[in-house]
Formats: C-alpha cells, sequence, structure tokens
C-alpha cells in the first residue's frame, strides 16, 4: 500500500536543497513576472484626477469670478496675467476648468466675449460660465487667448493654488502631492494658508513637506530651524538627503549650517527618517513575502491534497492550474460576450467554474489512469507526465501557442496603502485574500464534511476504513477531484498575476512539491506554513544578498530545519507516522 | 566485497544465440554502414546519405543514454528524472574542447569577451588538450553523480523523491548554464565548432568515424552494462530493486552498491553527450530541461525494464518516430508521446522486450 502518510519526508534534507536551486530559477521566472504584473496594475490615479477637475458641469458660478474670468477673452497678454493674478487672489476653485481649459489649449471665446470650453473628454462645447452646452459653434469659428510661456508659467502655481482649496479632497490631495514633488517659491504664502484650513492628516503632511522644502533654502534662520523640524516629525524620505547636507562640512571644514541648533535638529531628522524607512521596509518586506507566499500557496494547495494526501506524484499538477487559468479566460469571454454589463463580476462565477472543470478533468485523470496504477509510483509519475503532455498539446490546439490576455476586473487594479512607504496593489491583497478563502474551503472539505471525514479514514488505515464500508476507490476518485479543483482555484489566482499561456504550469511544479514536502505530506496545514514561511524567508534575505542567493539560503534553512523537525512543520501524529 | 571479474566470463555474458545476432548488428553498424555509405556510389539506390549515417550516429548516442539508464532504473530500481544533466554535461565538455580549438589561434568566444575576460577563465583551462577532455568527459559527470548519489543514498532518498529530486537537479542546472555569467555561452550555449582532433566537422570521414566511435562505444558499453548485471553485484542490485530493507538486514550495505551503478550510468551519459555534440554541431542548456530527461526514461519504459537490449530499442523507436512526426505531424507529437507514456505504463509495464518475451512463450 502506498500512502502519504507513510512517506520518509526525513529523507529528504538534499532533495530540498536540489530543489531550491530549482526553485530559484522558477522563481525568477514566475513569481517575478507576477509581481511585476501585480506592480503594474497599481496604475495612477492622478492624471485621472486633473481629468476629472477638468469637467465642465452645469453650475452656477460667483459672479465675481465670472467677471474676472471673462476678461481672458482676449488677445492681450497684460490682460490675461492680471486676470490670472486675480483669479489667484479670489481662490475659487470653480475657476479651475476654465484655467485648465486655457493651460490646454481648450479655451476659446466668440465674438461676443462669452469664454467656450472645449470639454477634454467629449469635444462639446460649453459655456466656461454656465456651462450650458453650445451645440451652434464650432472650434473653427473660435477666437483663442493667447498662451505664451509667460501665462503658462503663472498658470501652474495658479491652478496647484486653486486645487489646494477646492472642497474635493482627492484634487486637494493630489495638488498638494504636485508641491510636495516640486515646490513652487511663489506658492509658499498659498500653502501656508492652506495649511491653518487643513483637516486631512495626509494633506497637512504633503504641504507641510511642501513648505519645508522651500524654507530650507530661506535665510531667516527661524524659518530653516522650523522646516528641519517639520522635516524631522513628518520623516518625509525624499528629503534626507537636504538634511544630511545640513550637517557636513564644507572643504575648508567649516558647517555649511551656520546655525549650531538647526545642525542638531537636521542629524535628529536624519535619525527619525532613517528609523522610518527601517520600519517601512520591514513592512513592506513582510507584506511582499506573504503575497508572495500566498501565490506559493495557492500553486500548490492542490498538490497538498493528491501529492501530501494522496501521495499521487502528479506530474500534471502545474497543467491542473494551467485548465483553472484558461477556464478564467473562457469565463472572461463568455462574460465579455453574453455579460457585458456584468464583466467586472467574471472572475466571482470563474471561482466555482474553474473548481469544476479542473475537478471533472481530475476525476477524468483518476478513472482513466492514475486508478491502475496506484501501486506503482514510478509509473505514475510517467504516466501523469504524459496526461500533461496531452493537456498541453491539446490547449495549443484549442487556444494557440500564444498567451491568452486575461483581463482583470477593474476592482482588482490600483493599489491599497498600508503604511507610509508600503503600498500594495490591490490584486496582492485579492490573492492574499483568496488564498485564506481557498484554506478555509479546503480545511472545511476535509474537517466539516462526510467525504473528507472518509478521505481521512481511507489515508490514515485504507484496510480498516473498507472494512468498515467505506467505498475506499470512490473515495480515491473524489479527493483527486476535490485536489485538481482546488488546483484550478489556483490557477484562476495566478491567471490575475501571470502570463496565461500553455507551458505556464511548467513553472510551478517544482515550488508545489517543495512547499508540500517542506509541510510535510499528510496535513493541510503544514503546506501554509511553509509557502507563507518561504515567501516571508525570501523577500526578508532578498534587499541584503539578492534573489538568487536568498533562494539559497532559504534552502539551507530548509535543510536545518528538515534535520531538526525530519517529517516538515506538521508531523503526523499517532499510528500514521509510523513508517 | 568486491565482484569477481575474469576474462573467462565474457564468454559466458550470452547465450550462443545472443551472441550471434550481437556480432550480426555489430558487422551491420561497422562494415555495412561505411560501405552503403562510403563504397556505394551516391547515385545508387543503396546508397546511404550523409546526414542518415550522422542521424544514426546520434541514435546510437541516445541509446547509450538509455541503456544507463536502464542499469540503474532497470535493475536497481532507482528511477532518475535527471540524467540529461550527465548527458550535458559530457557534451558540455566535448564543446568547451571544440569551442578552444576553434579559437586556437587566439581570440575568445564572443560571450567571454561580454563577460570581460581577456583570457580563457580558469574552468576553461585545459580544455585545448584532446586526453585532459578525455578524461573530463568521464569525470565531470562522474563526480557530480557521485556527490549527488551520496547525499541523496545516504539519507535513503528513494523512489519517486530521488525521481523528484533528479529532476530538480537538472532544473537547476538548467538555469546555471542559462546565466551569460557561468561562463558557457549561456543560452545559446557552445557552438560554432570547426574540428576535432584535426579533422574537420561535417566531412564525410569525419562523419563516418563519429558513428564508427558511437557504434563501438555503444558495444563496449553494453557488453560493460551486461558484465555488471550477470555478475554477482549485478544481482546485489537487482536485490536492492525488489528488496531493499531485507538486503539491508542480511549484512550488505546498498549505499555503495547504488553509488557504483549510478556512478557507471552517469559516466556512460556523459560520454554519450560527449560523442553527440561533434554530430549536432551546438550543445546549450536545453538539453538540461527536465522534459528532456523525463522522454529517456520513456524510451526504456517503452523497450522494456531490466533487459538492456529493451533499453535500446526503445531508444531507437521513439526517436525514429519522433524524427518523423516531428517533421510530418508536429502537431501531434506530444499527443503520440503523451500517449505512448500513459500506454506503455497502463498496458506494456514490461515494454516491448516484454512483448517479445511472451510471444516466445516464456523463453530467455
Amino acid at each position: 500500500m502506498w500512502n502519504g502518510t507513510r512517506l520518509r519526508t526525513w529523507t529528504l534534507p538534499c532533495a530540498l536543497l536540489v530543489l531550491l536551486c530549482g526553485a530559484d530559477a522558477a522563481a525568477d521566472t514566475a513569481v517575478e513576472q507576477a509581481e511585476e504584473r501585480a506592480e503594474a496594475l497599481g496604475g495612477d490615479p492622478e492624471g485621472a484626477i486633473e481629468e476629472e477637475l477638468a469637467v465642465v458641469e452645469e453650475r452656477d458660478l460667483a459672479s465675481d469670478t465670472v467677471e474676472i474670468l471673462n476678461r481672458l477673452a482676449t488677445d492681450d497678454l497684460g490682460t490675461i496675467q492680471d486676470a490670472i493674478g486675480e483669479i489667484a487672489v479670489l481662490r475659487d476653485a470653480d475657476a479651475l476648468p476654465t484655467l485648465l481649459a486655457l493651460q490646454d489649449r481648450r479655451l476659446y471665446y466668440t465674438e461676443g466675449g462669452t469664454l467656450i470650453i472645449e470639454d477634454a473628454r467629449d469635444r462639446s462645447l460649453r459655456e466656461a460660465a454656465t456651462g450650458e452646452v453650445r451645440e451652434d459653434l464650432k472650434t473653427a469659428e473660435l477666437s483663442q487667448p493667447r498662451l505664451t510661456n509667460p501665462i503658462r508659467r503663472l498658470l501652474r502655481p495658479t491652478i496647484g493654488a486653486l486645487q489646494i482649496f477646492s472642497d474635493d479632497q482627492v484634487a486637494r490631495r493630489a495638488a498638494a502631492n504636485e508641491l510636495a514633488q516640486r515646490p513652487q517659491p511663489e506658492m509658499r504664502e498659498a500653502i501656508v494658508e492652506a495649511l491653518e484650513g487643513e483637516t486631512n492628516a495626509e494633506i497637512e503632511r504633503l504641504l507641510n513637506i511642501a513648505l519645508a522644502q522651500l524654507d530650507l533654502d530661506s535665510d531667516d534662520d527661524a524659518r530653516r530651524l522650523e522646516a528641519v523640524k517639520t522635516v524631522a516629525t513628518v520623516r518625509a524620505g525624499r528629503l534626507r538627503s537636504d538634511l544630511a547636507a545640513l550637517t557636513r562640512r564644507d572643504a575648508d571644514g567649516e558647517y555649511i549650517e551656520p546655525v549650531a541648533e538647526i545642525r542638531a535638529a537636521a542629524a535628529e531628522g536624519v535619525r527619525a527618517i532613517d528609523n522610518r524607512r527601517r520600519l517601512a521596509r520591514i513592512a513592506s518586506d513582510f507584506v511582499f513575502g506573504m503575497s508572495m507566499g500566498s501565490v506559493l500557496l495557492l500553486a500548490a494547495m492542490g498538490l497538498a491534497i493528491i501529492f501530501g494526501l494522496m501521495g499521487v506524484i502528479n506530474m500534471a499538477h502545474g497543467e491542473l492550474l494551467m485548465v483553472g487559468a484558461y477556464t478564467t479566460f473562457m469565463t472572461q469571454a463568455l462574460f465579455a460576450l453574453w455579460l457585458p454589463q456584468h464583466f467586472n463580476y467574471y472572475l466571482v462565477a470563474a471561482v466555482p467554474l474553474a473548481f469544476l472543470v479542473t475537478g471533472a478533468v481530475g476525476i477524468a485523470m483518476e478513472r482513466g489512469v492514475i486508478r491502475f496504477l496506484y501501486d506503482r509510483p514510478l509509473e505514475t509519475l510517467l504516466a501523469t507526465w504524459g496526461i500533461s503532455l496531452i493537456l498541453i498539446q491539446s490547449v495549443r490546439w484549442l487556444f494557440g501557442a500564444q498567451n491568452v490576455g486575461v483581463a482583470s476586473p477593474t476592482w482588482f487594479s490600483g493599489s491599497v496603502q498600508i503604511m507610509q512607504g508600503v503600498t500594495l496593489s490591490t490584486s496582492r491583497v485579492g490573492v492574499i485574500a483568496f488564498a485564506i478563502f481557498v484554506v478555509a474551503l479546503v480545511w472545511i472539505l476535509m474537517n466539516r464534511t462526510r467525504l473528507g471525514l472518509e478521505v481521512r479514514a481511507v489515508m490514515q488505515n485504507r484496510d480498516m476504513a473498507a472494512a468498515l464500508g467505506v467505498p475506499a476507490r470512490r473515495v480515491d476518485m473524489w479527493t483527486f477531484g476535490v485536489g485538481a479543483g482546488v488546483a484550478g482555484l489556483g490557477g484562476v489566482a495566478l491567471s490575475q498575476i501571470v502570463n496565461v499561456g500553455p507551458e505556464m504550469g511548467q513553472n510551478y511544479i517544482v515550488d508545489s512539491f517543495m512547499v508540500v514536502v517542506l509541510g510535510g505530506v499528510g496535513n493541510l496545514l503544514g503546506p501554509v506554513f511553509s509557502a507563507l514561511g518561504i515567501g516571508v524567508t525570501t523577500k526578508f534575505l532578498e534587499p541584503a544578498t539578492g534573489a538568487v542567493l536568498a533562494t539559497i539560503l532559504v534552502f539551507a534553512a530548509i535543510i536545518l530545519f528538515i534535520q531538526w523537525r525530519p517529517q516538515g512543520i506538521f508531523a503526523p501524529k499517532g499510528r500514521s507516522a509510523d513508517d | 566485497m568486491q565482484p569477481q571479474f575474469a576474462l573467462s566470463r565474457v564468454g559466458r555474458l550470452h547465450s550462443k544465440t545472443a551472441w550471434t545476432i550481437l556480432a550480426v548488428l555489430s558487422v551491420l553498424a561497422l562494415v555495412v554502414v561505411p560501405v552503403l555509405y562510403w563504397v556505394v556510389p551516391p547515385d545508387s539506390p543503396f546508397h546511404m546519405p550523409g546526414w542518415m549515417v550522422t542521424l544514426a550516429g546520434r541514435f546510437l548516442c541516445l541509446a547509450l543514454v538509455a541503456l544507463a539508464l536502464d542499469l540503474i532504473w532497470g535493475y536497481t530500481g532507482i528511477l532518475s528524472l535527471g540524467h540529461g544533466v550527465f548527458f550535458a554535461m559530457g557534451g558540455y565538455v566535448m564543446g568547451a574542447h571544440l569551442t578552444r580549438i576553434a579559437y586556437a589561434d587566439g581570440g575568445l568566444p564572443n560571450f567571454l569577451q561580454w563577460l570581460d575576460y581577456s583570457d580563457w577563465p580558469w574552468y576553461w583551462a585545459g580544455f585545448d588538450s584532446f586526453l585532459f577532455t578525455l578524461v573530463m568527459i568521464g569525470l565531470v559527470p562522474g563526480v557530480l553523480a557521485f556527490i549527488f548519489g551520496f547525499l541523496a543514498f545516504r539519507s535513503r532518498v528513494r523512489g519517486v523523491y530521488f525521481a523528484i529530486i533528479t529532476q530538480a537537479l537538472t532544473f537547476g542546472g538548467m538555469h546555471l548554464f542559462f546565466r551569460t555569467e557561468t561562463g558557457f555561452g549561456g543560452d545559446t550555449g557552445l557552438t560554432d565548432f570547426d574540428s576535432l582532433l584535426g579533422f574537420e566537422l561535417g566531412t564525410p570521414g569525419f562523419r563516418l568515424g563519429l558513428f564508427l566511435a558511437s557504434a563501438v562505444v555503444l558495444i563496449l558499453a553494453y557488453l560493460l552494462c551486461r558484465w555488471i548485471v550477470t555478475s554477482k553485484l549485478g544481482r546485489v542490485l537487482t536485490a536492492i530493486r525488489d528488496a531493499e530493507s531485507r538486503l539491508r538486514f542480511t549484512g550488505y550495505d546498498p549505499l555503495r552498491y547504488k553509488l557504483f551503478v549510478w556512478v557507471v550510468s552517469a559516466v556512460l551519459c556523459g560520454i554519450a553527450g560527449a560523442l553527440y555534440v561533434p554530430q549536432t554541431g551546438v550543445i546549450n542548456p536545453s538539453e538540461m530541461a527536465p522534459p528532456a530527461s523525463i522522454e529517456m526514461a520513456i524510451w526504456v519504459a517503452l523497450g522494456g525494464r531490466g533487459t538492456l537490449v529493451g533499453a535500446i530499442m526503445g531508444a531507437g523507436i521513439v526517436n525514429v518516430v519522433k524524427t518523423w512526426a516531428t517533421s510530418a505531424y508536429p502537431d501531434l507529437w506530444l499527443f503520440i508521446l503523451g500517449g505512448i507514456f500513459i500506454g506503455v505504463t497502463l498496458f506494456l509495464p514490461k515494454g516491448v522486450a516484454g512483448l517479445m518475451r511472451r510471444r516466445k512463450g516464456g523463453e530467455a
């Protein structure tokens, strides 16, 4: 009887060494690719904000704003410059669409002096003052205010200033961020004023950074000290070099910063920033490690059932992942065809579908081939390899040899800020959440259902279970089916973060076996800890050692660990632990 | 403990019939093929074209691999899915020699220049000598196999676990050689050879010479394997395959036997790689790709494990079918190969050789 729980995992230290070397290479390709794609999904929201602000809607502008804006309807540079100056003083955010239109050359005026804005999205022409659509006008018949470089230079800070006084928090934040990146001296007054009224902590922080950057070069000692202290308080990593410069001496041995108090504050600030950075790095390594571990776990969970519990060396495991990913692709295509209005939810439908389709493929494999080979593990290995070849070629035949495009739903793009300096794309968060879901699902299946009970009974003592009336053969079939279905779920997750192609599964086979072997065969909690452990450890080592060495060190650690705990993290207890 | 070898045993390796068959096959390879290629004029229908000689020579190399694999899998019960790495090591040693010859008048290959080497790095030293290369062809795969085998067998890694870690070994090796920094040409590998032992590559004499060398090596390797499996050592190996624990309880230490046969197998594989490379003109890391090594296992399984002859037949059958199918029906090849994998494991557990024995009514 060949049974997973009877495997001698303590014989594996060198196995793992080699596995790691292999896995390192796989990690290079598969996991990094996943990361790149996940990062790319993060996206940049700032362009979108500008676009949103530029939208002209029907609304009422304050009469004095309208009065000043109307003066833009001219060819005279001086008048335009004056008008912009007055708008800046007025601080009415409603003037923003007009100014943005001017900046983008979308502002026109009629012969009668009515300002017309060409909408950036649908190219419709609207009156600047009322937002009313004027279908009777054509851009060719309209004049444009002059736009020269001096006017552009004047416009940019004014737009920024108007934005930081906008009622819209998102707009304020975008403006503050822009200022923190590229502070403009002429904006100093506006920043100070905005700071007084600002209630949002993040925006306040950004404005403080902007102000501090301006004041660091100030001649006024008090201002400089204040700026240094501000930088230290907000711990802006960007300004570390500026602070550090203040503590240095020049070529003659004189301090660059004459005031000792400011030097001390600067040194203190550098320390604070460094501490913050260290914390952020630890947090980000941890979070990214969890994310990488979740990918590993999702890839390995199906194998934990098929290899870990049943002891079947399933070389077609990677292809089951692939089938799951292609099912996702098909679901997406069907949604695009029949339910385009619900396209964003195709992923939800893909989860059960992938489970069923891949489970069916698994059951077909078990019934057709594997059940004849339970007592011949090496032959199982070869036969499942044959199955994997046929699956790869079938998919190539059906879908072509090229990668297929799986579009992530819009709610899956974007990013989540976990703390200052640690941003995680939503797809990564989604993968972590999905891993939790899959583990919970498998746990419930194995511990809270009749099937799970029978599976555990057959795995512990096949003959005894059969004697007590458990249909062992049928349990084998369902176990394999569930294992394959779970692999399909892994495929759904992978489809969102790596390229989906016929050979995608081959990248995960070595990784998956490693996770299961380290976790200890015959249990389901082990792979969770081994996958997350491998992920987090690798990410922590990577910055210091580079990706290749990090994986090798993780391998060495696994070998030591296996020496200490030969049967993996969670050794089977009791009778099933007998060899 | 050491198995007793005696020259008189050579005669007892085979029955009279088998010796006759072997002699016929040897004559076919060593006499008939050269005559058809060299003596028969090219316009005669019996002429054997040059490409076919080289193709046959390559198949002989692959048959040698199958033989090596049968020795450890068929007789000792150790399935290796990593023999590609030993094959490639032999190939890279030969490739290194050929590269040194190609750059004998000075200069360095591009891939080394890109790594900012002004002279051959230390691990390329010595490969300009053919004798050194011959030694390394055996030594490099042998030492690698020894270290790996020692670690694996000492901690009693067996069965499928061993198969998986050998696969990981060749996978790791592949990625190591894919790196340009490793200094063996990265993913393009070593190519652009021009001569070996003063003979120009691709000339008719060279083709025939390599073919004959492959044939002689295969015959000798076959006799060596036959010697091993019919000796007392061979019985211990079979005992390891059938009941390792019992063997251990009777006082044998399986480690040294396994290690011995494992290293022999790896060295044979390395020799096959070294003979293969001049016939293809290139060696690159894809030889170490796991699928290539798994394919080797199916040659043995198809031919019949534990028969030696079967392994050679299996390698021949699969590769002839592959050569034909990949050009005639490229889309179907993976279906055919996958079908062979499944069909053989399900319906032909003893392979073609087993089928033939059954036909003969249990003889031999």
